[in-house]
């Protein structure tokens, strides 16, 4: 049984001043697959996520996206640069996840405004939508932007680290939100570090460490052998790097 | 009491033109305010009013103090400043403060050997300080047009522009408005710049501008909020300025903007959203 792609990576490099921070990545992401991205820091697992929205060019290669379009996707950066002290209420923040809906001039009508009300209590922000983001807890703030992921009805859905600087109770109720959206047939990516979570939560893992490792279901993918070999492949950024050996003798492929 | 503040104005016309003339400015300017001071670009609005400096001056060269040829100047200059500050901000390294800074401080120093050159002293102090108590017609519907404008424009880009200030990279991943909003953005805060210069001069005019956004921070919740109590704020400014300056015989810009500099060191002191004196008093907890 296998599901129609809905992204397809094709021989990608991705990386900054052409020095790659992942590269010759290919294979498939099926639709409605619940991916873990796995891999140490540096390995390049927020690149290919900012990859995927269209927030770097690739350096080489390609990915297509099935006919979606950049609004299906729904992105949570790692580094959000949101302004916290903001004048703005948790129901307001929250209903911006309605933009692909209303776009910038249309009115929250009744429906609507029912829908932010459902994505808070999903959250359990029910008590909190009048309060300013600035009086939000770090967890509170992640729910928010979780009922924001909510309300943007995305097809693919990535998530850079989710979890981070959130206490246990939170990462469930996340958690449960993530799995909704697995039975709701949306794709979900993940990068995430804590690995009992991964067993426990994705079905697949891709294991990266600036190239692919192993990707597939989850169990084969988190060996002790793969994890090894991933922290080893993880270098760092060499200022002095050759030009990669790989397109180096696929290009002398081509000349021969 | 009322006759004290109603008889000055109807006394004499030019008491009325500058209240009109100030109150229209009290319309547009602090609404931009606004949006500068929660984005953090609270001193970019005073290097665009240096910015404008310039233009103003070659209109002043060219015509004279002629409202239209300043302006027209002033505004060419400022949306020049934006475009090669924003144009050197995504090919180089600079960010956005300090190609601002490099091209507002060359601008800020050829206005004034324009000026000085070409100029006497007073013309000089009239480009810098305004004259808020001779405005004519063409300045009075200057103003009153760029008002409007801003207002009709800032209605319309809202949503994106309270988006690019909360949360940028997230208006990114949904539309493509980000930069177009900023640019028009942009444009609102040199026209108002320009409209209110004839008034208060390039220097005071950001006052009108900021201080009262400044002082709505101390008052509101949400955003809305903070722009119907900076524009109030900002009409009182100019009437209680107007009034001072009248019975105590000060320059008018000034008075209105310390004014408003007083509006801002009380709700500093007063205000319910984080004011000094609030944190000061002991106030129990409550439950949750």
């Amino acid at each position: 049984m296998t599901k129609p792609a809905t992204i397809s990576f094709h021989d990608l490099t991705l990386g900054y001043n052409r020095h790659p921070a992942v590269h010759h990545i290919t294979g498939e992401v099926a639709r409605g697959d619940l991916l873990a991205l796995v891999g140490p820091n540096g390995a390049g697992k927020s690149t290919l996520l900012k990859g995927i929205v269209g927030q770097l060019k690739p350096l080489s290669g390609s990915f297509s996206l099935d006919g979606l379009k950049r609004s299906d996707i729904a992105y949570l950066p790692q580094q959000i640069d949101i302004d916290r002290t903001f004048p703005i209420t948790v129901f307001d923040a929250v209903a911006m996840g309605l933009w692909h809906d209303i776009g910038a001039w249309r009115g929250l009508d009744g429906e609507r405004s029912q829908a932010v009300q459902e994505a808070l209590r999903a959250l359990g922000l029910q008590d909190l939508g009048e309060r300013s983001v600035g009086a939000l807890s770090g967890g509170q703030f992640q729910r928010v932007l979780f009922a924001r992921l909510l309300l943007q009805d995305a097809t693919i859905i990535l998530l850079d680290e989710p979890f981070r600087a959130v206490d246990t109770k939170t990462v469930e109720d996340l958690l449960r939100i993530i799995a909704r959206w697995h039975k709701e047939g949306r794709t979900v990516i993940a990068a995430l570090h804590d690995l009992d979570q991964v067993r426990a939560h994705f079905p697949k893992t891709l294991l990266i460490a600036r190239e692919v490792v192993a990707w597939g279901p989850t169990k084969p993918v988190l060996t002790p052998k793969n994890l090894a070999e991933a922290r080893q492949l993880t270098e760092a950024w060499d200022e002095h790097a050759e030009v990669c050996a790989r397109d180096e003798a696929a290009s002398e492929r081509i000349s021969v | 009491m009322i006759h004290a503040i109603i008889d000055p104005f109807v006394e004499f016309a030019f008491m009325r033109r500058a209240l009109v003339g100030c109150f229209a400015l009290s319309l547009g300017a602090p609404p931009v305010g606004v949006f500068l001071v929660l984005r953090r670009l609270s001193l970019m609005g005073d290097a665009m009013s240096h910015a404008i400096l310039p233009g103003a001056a070659i209109g002043f060269l060219v015509a004279g103090l002629s409202v239209p040829a300043m302006s027209l100047g002033g505004f060419i200059a400022g949306i020049a400043v934006v475009l090669l500050a924003g144009f050197v901000t995504r090919s180089t390294i600079l960010r956005e403060d300090a190609s601002l800074a490099a091209f507002y401080l060359v601008s800020l120093a050829l206005g004034v050997l324009i000026v000085s050159v070409k100029g006497s002293s007073i013309d000089l102090l009239h480009v810098l300080f305004g004259t808020v108590l001779a405005l004519d017609d063409t300045a009075l519907i200057l103003i009153a047009t760029i008002a409007t404008l801003t207002m009709l424009v800032l209605a319309t880009i809202y949503r994106p522009l309270v988006l690019e200030c909360f949360d940028p990279s997230f208006l990114d991943s949904v539309s493509r408005l980000s930069s177009p909003t900023h640019f028009l953005f942009l444009v609102l805060v040199v026209l108002n710049l320009v409209g209110g210069f004839q008034a208060l001069g390039t220097l005071m005019v950001v006052g009108i501008m900021l201080l009262p956004a400044i002082t709505a921070r101390f008052w509101a919740r949400d955003i809305s909020n903070m722009i119907v109590i900076a524009v109030a704020a900002a009409v009182a400014a100019s009437l209680v300025g107007l009034l001072l300056s009248y019975y105590l015989n000060l320059p008018t810009g000034p008075a209105i903007i310390l004014s408003a500099g007083v509006g801002y060191l009380v709700s500093m002191l007063i205000g319910v959203q984080g004011g000094l004196l609030w944190q000061l008093m002991p106030r129990r907890h409550l439950e949750a």
